[in-house]
């Protein structure tokens, strides 16, 4: 955009990204390590019901204006890939 | 018209709460309203030598709430606007003095009296804050593009939607253009991104607001600043009117309108 400058952008760059980073762990009280302990404790929970692929299971944080989201895209392993038997 | 309680606070200390709140105040006057700001900062006043008026007080806030005066004379009227008055803060107290129903109890008697009431909150977020929002109708939080003024900025508005005080509104302080331009520093743009509330005015980095604080004289009464232009907008929009934003060039005056603060790439 024209209006303040987009072109270019160094350090600003870097504190936007700092700052969402952080503005998420302040809105949730949530650290990395929380969320990744959290996401292998869903993921066993899970497992015990449907065949998932842990590689391909997806689970992070985003917001919608000031609402923060725990969003998690588990593709389920199909009845048609299982093995027969 | 019952009056309307407008709180500025901001978390951090020293992004302009108070130069934000006396140029408030002094533009809503200078549009024919009647207003009264309050100090809200007990052990810390400031708001009085912002507006010049630091030689007049006799009685302050823990004097009215202490029922040792009558709220008409803690009421200092200022010596420029007829229709501004100013509470001060007391200096030899500290917050515990006052309570947030204090704070209700003085407002709603101000009400049928003044047209605005502006409240200027103590940086922090502990009992100065929680007085300073209990009795407001609209709070607006001033921040600077930069990462722990933001950070700060994030938790008052947190704090402020939990008290079921919101939907706050944000007054980006300080911008400097030649920086924004060159990459670094955070755009008004980007700041909305983050914080995710409505703007309500850009306030440019000005050496003049140093001088005009050293003279006692808030800026909105120079008619030909810029930086005083940009609270008059903030001013008319607190009132209800749309004000389009201003663009301003590196050396903070304004070019053209804006018409796409919040369009996100590029026009």
């Amino acid at each position: 955009m024209a209006a303040w400058g987009r072109s270019n952008r160094q350090s600003a760059d870097e504190a936007k990204e700092r700052l969402k980073l952080v503005l998420i762990h302040d809105r949730t009280d949530l650290s990395e390590d929380e969320l990744s302990i959290m996401k292998n404790e869903l993921l066993a929970v899970i497992s015990r019901h449907v065949e998932i692929d842990p590689e391909m299971v997806k689970i992070s944080m985003s917001h919608d204006g000031r609402e923060q989201k725990l969003t998690a895209d588990i593709p389920l392993k199909t009845a048609r890939r299982r093995k027969i038997g | 018209m019952a009056a309307s309680v407008v709180t500025i606070t901001s978390g951090k200390g020293g992004v302009g709460k108070t130069t934000t709140s006396a140029n408030l105040a002094v533009a809503l006057a200078e549009d024919g309203f009647k207003v009264v700001c309050i100090d809200g900062d007990i052990g810390l006043r400031n708001l009085d030598v912002v507006l010049g008026l630091e030689n007049r007080i006799v009685y302050d806030l823990v004097d009215v709430v202490e029922n040792r005066c009558r709220i008409r004379q803690a009421m200092i009227r200022d010596k420029r606007l007829e229709e501004l008055y100013l509470i001060p803060a007391a200096q030899t107290r500290d917050k515990s003095a006052i309570s947030p129903s204090d704070m209700v109890r003085v407002c709603d008697e101000l009400r049928n009296e003044v047209d605005y009431i502006i409240i200027d909150s103590p940086a922090g977020i502990e009992r100065g804050f929680r007085n300073t929002i209990a009795p407001a109708d609209l709070i607006l939080v001033v921040t600077n593009p930069e990462v722990s003024a933001v950070r700060d900025a994030d938790r008052i508005i947190g704090l402020v939607e939990a008290e079921e005080k919101g939907p706050a509104k944000l007054i980006i302080n300080r911008v400097n253009p030649g920086l924004t331009k060159r990459g670094d520093m955070l755009t008004p743009e980007d700041v909305v991104e983050l914080l995710a509330i409505e703007l309500i005015g850009v306030i440019p980095d000005d050496e003049n607001v140093v001088i005009s604080t050293n003279r006692g004289q808030p800026i909105a009464l120079d008619p030909k600043s810029k930086t005083g232009q940009a609270f008059k907008n903030i001013s008319k929009r607190i009132q209800g009117q749309s004000v389009p934003f201003m663009q301003l060039d590196e050396k903070g005056d304004f070019l053209a309108k804006v018409a796409g603060l919040f369009r996100q790439g590029g026009d």
